[in-house]
């Protein structure tokens, strides 16, 4: 929470203040670096959320709430300095929001039992309970992603998509390639032509593969960005006047900041989401009242509603929902880091939590279990609207391809099993 | 005509351009190492300043913003103008010139005479020290950089190809111009050092410091107006890529762009960072699109320095750069 | 008054010639051994190790290394990113390929992998001198992080491309994967780093180091007095990777764990070594470690105290960092371009004559 620097300085000289019980969560957040753009509104989600939860609720379940940010700017080294830093203060769940700050947490917090809580990104293969006992990412991850992308082609092509030619154009990192093996299982099933164009860190130059969608004209060109690789590209797509409808990126591809800077021919770009993309619900007005009037913004308070934004606040909310699971299956209100686990494990979505908390239909609901840490995959596809500036959901939620999906996730963690010694359990 | 070899020709004229962009950068590393014999790390972080600034000053931003809002617990970002490019360019000229000034007095004034690798670890002291200042000055979103250059395909070149070569070629608006405002930079820059009071000053002083003092030239003017053309420079490369990326934290990695333009056209020569730049755009653009599906793509790193690595083996001091001669 | 070498006589040619013939010297570096190996491990905490000491020995490696190159040598190199990945990458290949080896054969063979990619890399040193060399080492940082990434067998066809250390004991006490005790892993490292800085001490003073700091000083005269620059600049190479890929092979086994090469092993990596060895001081063993201690704690003290001891909000407090750590290294260059190691033997000759003034 930002207070004002000079009051800081002077608590920062007051005697320490006496234990009180509280929740503590964290934010391992990048507000600076090459990826800062993106990380700063999905920040301000996740700890705007928390903070009116304190304001209007009083914390959860009685308790109050601590937020600790830490800054990591998308560094693996730095991630792990955070973690330790703040392990010891009792935080309940971790979201590092980086695919490389997960893969180094994810012994650590097994060996230390804390929850880490990657939705839509990290190790797939998580989903995997038996053998990931700690980690979650519901309710959707990038095999669902790419999965359901093809079957939205599939259902703009009447079924067949035999013999089309896609082109994925991916961050040339352990997050870009994580659709490939789907996306390769996928096209052996449904007939279509593969093609992989990569993209180095930072992405600011991407010529040369657009060039070469524009002399092949790819049917669909699928993205897996991030960062400034992202508005470049879709800057790119307009430059060689690309069909925008057939350019369908993943839900870290599709925020207004990728869209905004290419301006109005950006219209008609997709991308894959697995919760709302814009601010019809109630929560965004509690939010303007208990937080924003009351001057407590975890941002400048111009990206609420914001794709990025929506999705911190989402992740927070499904962590503090596990976090009121796991009060009410332990019956005390301090829960500590394993009861956390436990409020993960057993943690149920609906509808009705969803309307009572002012977020009705604002993602699928799904129920989190030992073997399921994943969710069901739904996933729908949303699109630009340039002229009106907003994203709207354009399908229905879909769930992915299992049948394709399974196998993988069974070999993945298969082979995570066999390097550490793990077997299936689910005490 | 063959398919692979329009292809290859269409290839070959991007990367002309994207030499171009290249060489930009590669210019101002090549004015301020002739002139001091600093290999200035902070360029890139330089176009990074110098671009933000732009944007700052024509969207009226408040600076320091964020640092004054959570001190006083205000709520300012805007100052609510918003000026046109000119005058924003013009700004940032004179905070480029002011910035090259307080770099000389209070930095490289003390460090006349060191080793180069002590000036060269002085320039990225420099370039993280600028990298705070400017996020703490401007803000670390990414932000839109319009001063009226036109993007998009070229729709003229596109249909006279498509009506020779049955093949409508992709050059970008925006690379022309590009190459058009790099060639008027350069020219300008020739023009100066060879016809100019100060111009000759400054080859003088690249020359040969001592020699240069005793003919009453001021090193310490010359250096400030070095690094002030090498800001300007700055600017200019920073507008180009600026427009194309938006201006946020990844434009100052262009600097390690410009390190192959460097070591194959020669540390110390203006033509040769152009066609230096040249060569490696041609070269990488090339390389990518015969060679890079055979291996899996995104050479375009790595090439352009094999490439230059390979040409300095048979030349050390690059095409064009100064004979090294060493005295034993 | 207690820095002195009056009373201190050698007996025997060994005892002159030793490393440090001041007594003072080396009850110094004795109690200092005694530190590090016997009371450090018991002050341990998880915080301490992953955020301070781990980095600091295995980045010390790496500068000893890089000094070697840099400092002894005078080939300036920014491949050390590449070099460390090539050490992370073989140590991972050879912990999958033979699980039951212990992990001190994985990563000397793993320094000796590096030692002989560095040669190869090295090569062009022969003609290439000063700045160009260092731009052309950057072809071997990008080319290896591109290869890492590009080819499977790397990192033994995983979906995402990362590799992850899996759990190895030494003596039977887990010294990789994640439930390591703090003093385990700190005390490997530090017998690593022991023997690295003994080696590389003693490398320096001999006639090959003397070869090297021939090469650096004016490598024309150095051909001149018989001085073979081949064997010189190319052996400097070998042993400069070897170190820099044993640090690379602790900083994934020990360290981090789980590897992303673009993302950990990338360019930043060697420039920061390349910043420790300059503040640290050039061709110094000392200042290796100095300067890894210097890059490694500051930002973490910064953080600290910024973030959680004044409570300011975390960006402003990163673009501080930013703001004051390059502020630092200009005025430490102003005031002693020849690092902290010149600060120390500027110290230690004040100390000879202390509490006299001259």
């Amino acid at each position: 929470m930002k207070k004002k620097l000079l009051s800081a300085v002077i608590a920062g000289f007051m005697a320490a203040t006496p234990v009180m019980a509280e929740l503590t969560f964290s934010s391992l957040s990048y507000r600076t670096g090459a990826y800062g753009n993106n990380g700063i509104p999905s920040a301000d989600g996740f700890i705007d959320y928390f903070t009116l939860l304190q304001e209007r609720d009083g914390g959860i379940g009685g308790e109050s709430i601590r937020m600790i940010e830490c800054e990591t700017a998308y560094n693996t080294e730095k991630g792990v300095e955070c973690y330790e830093a703040t392990k010891g203060e009792g935080v309940l769940a971790y979201s590092p929001l980086s695919t490389g700050i997960t893969y180094q947490l994810i012994p650590k917090v097994t060996a230390d039992g804390i929850a880490l809580h990657t939705m839509g990104y990290g190790r797939t293969s998580a989903k995997n309970g038996q053998i990931f006992r700690n980690v979650f990412n519901f309710p959707a991850n990038y095999w669902d992603g790419a999965s359901v992308g093809i079957k939205h082609l599939l259902d703009i092509n009447g079924g067949d998509i035999k013999g089309k030619k896609i082109a994925l154009v991916y961050h040339n990192s352990a997050y870009g390639k994580e659709p490939i093996r789907t996306l390769e299982e996928l096209s052996k099933k449904h007939g279509y032509e593969l093609t992989l164009l990569p993209v180095d860190h930072p992405g600011q130059e991407q010529k040369s593969q657009w060039l070469q969608i524009r002399r092949e004209k790819p049917d669909y060109v699928l993205m897996w960005g991030w960062g400034v690789m992202n508005p470049v590209a879709i800057q790119e797509a307009v430059n060689i006047r690309y069909p925008m409808e057939n350019f369908i990126g993943v839900w870290w591809s599709g925020s207004e900041n990728d869209v905004l800077p290419a301006g109005d021919k950006a219209t008609g770009y997709k991308a894959l989401a697995f919760h709302a993309v814009n601010s019809d619900f109630p929560v965004f007005d509690d939010i303007q009242k208990f937080v924003v009037d009351r001057g407590k913004a975890a941002g400048a308070g111009d990206n609420i509603g914001t794709v990025l934004y929506n999705r911190g606040m989402y992740n927070a909310m499904l962590i503090s929902e596990a976090a009121k699971t796991a009060q009410a299956i332990t019956g005390k209100s301090n829960i500590s880091q394993l009861d956390m686990i436990k409020g993960f494990e057993a943690l149920e979505m609906t509808e009705e939590k969803m309307a009572a908390l002012g977020l009705a239909g604002f993602g699928p609901s799904f129920k989190v279990s030992c073997e399921n840490h994943g969710g069901d995959g739904m996933v729908a596809v949303a699109q630009w609207d340039a002229g009106a500036g907003k994203w709207s959901i354009v399908s229905d939620y879909q769930a992915s391809d299992m049948s394709v999906l399974q196998p993988l996730i069974d070999a993945d963690s298969g082979a995570f099993a066999a390097e550490n010694k793990l077997s299936p359990n689910c005490d | 005509m063959p398919d692979q070899l329009v292809y290859a020709m269409e290839v070959f004229l991007n990367g002309l351009m994207a030499g171009v962009l290249y060489a930009l950068v590669a210019l101002g590393f090549v004015l301020i190492y002739k002139a001091s014999g600093i290999f200035n790390y902070a360029q890139g972080v330089m176009a990074l300043f110098a671009a933000m600034t732009l944007v700052g000053v024509m969207e009226g931003q408040v600076p320091f913003s964020h640092l004054i809002n959570a001190i006083l617990g205000t709520k300012v970002h805007h100052f609510g103008w918003h000026l046109p490019a000119f005058i924003g360019i013009v700004s940032t000229v004179v905070v480029m010139v002011v910035l090259a000034w307080l770099v000389q007095r209070i930095i490289f004034k003390h460090l006349v005479g060191q080793e180069p690798i002590i000036l060269f670890m002085a320039t990225i002291g420099l370039a993280y020290f600028m990298e705070g200042f400017g996020d703490m000055m401007w803000g670390s979103e990414i932000k839109k950089l319009d001063v009226g250059l036109p993007q998009g395909i070229n729709l003229w070149i596109d249909e006279t190809t498509y009506n020779i070569f049955d093949y409508g070629f992709f050059i970008d608006n925006l690379d022309i111009f590009a190459t058009i405002i790099a060639a008027i930079l350069v020219g300008g820059l020739v023009i100066f050092s060879q016809y100019t009071k100060q111009g000759r000053a400054m080859r003088a002083v690249a020359d040969d410091h001592q020699a240069a003092l005793s003919v009453g030239v001021s090193l310490n003017f010359i250096w400030i107006m070095v690094w002030s053309v090498a800001g300007f420079v700055a600017l200019v490369a920073g507008i180009m890529w600026g427009t194309k990326s938006g201006v946020q934290f990844s434009l100052s990695l262009i600097a390690l762009k410009a390190l192959p333009v460097l070591m194959l056209g020669g540390f110390t020569s203006i033509p040769g960072a152009i066609v230096g730049g040249l060569i490696i755009g041609v070269g990488e653009k090339l390389f990518e699109f015969t060679v890079g599906p055979l291996i899996g793509g995104a050479t375009e790193n790595w090439f352009a320095y094999v490439l230059a690595l390979l040409v300095l083996v048979f030349r050390p001091q690059g095409l064009f750069g100064e004979k090294i001669i060493e005295r034993v | 008054m207690f820095y002195r070498e009056a009373g201190d006589f050698s007996k025997t040619y060994r005892e002159d010639s030793q490393t440090f013939p001041i007594r003072f010297d080396r009850y110094r570096y004795y109690a200092v051994l005694l530190i590090a190996f016997a009371i450090i491990p018991f002050l341990l905490n998880d915080y301490w190790i992953n955020a301070i000491f781990l980095p600091f020995l295995i980045y010390s490696i790496a500068a000893i290394g890089l000094n070697i190159l840099v400092g002894y040598c005078g080939q300036v190199s920014l491949g050390t990113g590449g070099f460390m990945a090539v050490g992370a990458y073989a140590t991972y290949k050879l912990m999958t390929s033979f699980p039951e080896v212990s992990m001190v054969v994985h990563i000397l063979l793993a320094g000796g992998i590096t030692a002989f990619v560095g040669v190869l890399f090295g090569l062009p040193s022969l003609r290439i001198k000063g700045f160009y060399l260092a731009v052309a080492t950057l072809a071997a940082q990008f080319f290896l992080v591109w290869l890492f990434n590009r080819v499977p067998w790397f990192y033994n066809n995983s979906a995402s491309g990362q590799i992850n250390s899996p759990e190895r004991t030494f003596f039977g006490i887990p010294i990789t994967g994640a439930n390591t005790e703090p003093w385990a892993v700190y005390l490997f490292c530090l017998v690593f780093v022991a023997l690295s800085a003994v080696v590389a001490r003693n490398l320096t003073r001999g006639a090959m180091g003397r070869k090297w700091m021939a090469i650096r000083d004016m490598d024309i005269a150095a051909e001149i007095i018989g001085v073979n620059p081949l064997t010189a600049k190319l052996s400097a190479f070998a042993i400069s990777s070897f170190f820099v890929g044993v640090s690379g092979a602790l900083f994934f086994s020990v360290y981090l764990g789980a590897v992303e090469v673009g993302e950990v092993f990338g360019i930043n990596k060697s420039f920061l070594v390349l910043f420790m060895i300059i503040i640290g001081g050039l061709g110094s063993i000392f200042g290796s470690f100095a300067g890894a201690a210097f890059l490694v704690l500051l930002p973490v003290l910064l953080k600290n105290v910024l973030v959680t001891g004044l409570g300011w909000p975390t960006d402003i407090a990163a673009h501080l960092e930013f703001m004051i750590v390059g502020a630092l290294i200009i005025v430490f260059l102003i005031m002693e371009p020849h690092g902290i190691a010149q600060l120390w033997r500027i110290a230690k000759e004040k100390l000879r004559l202390w509490p006299f003034p001259h």
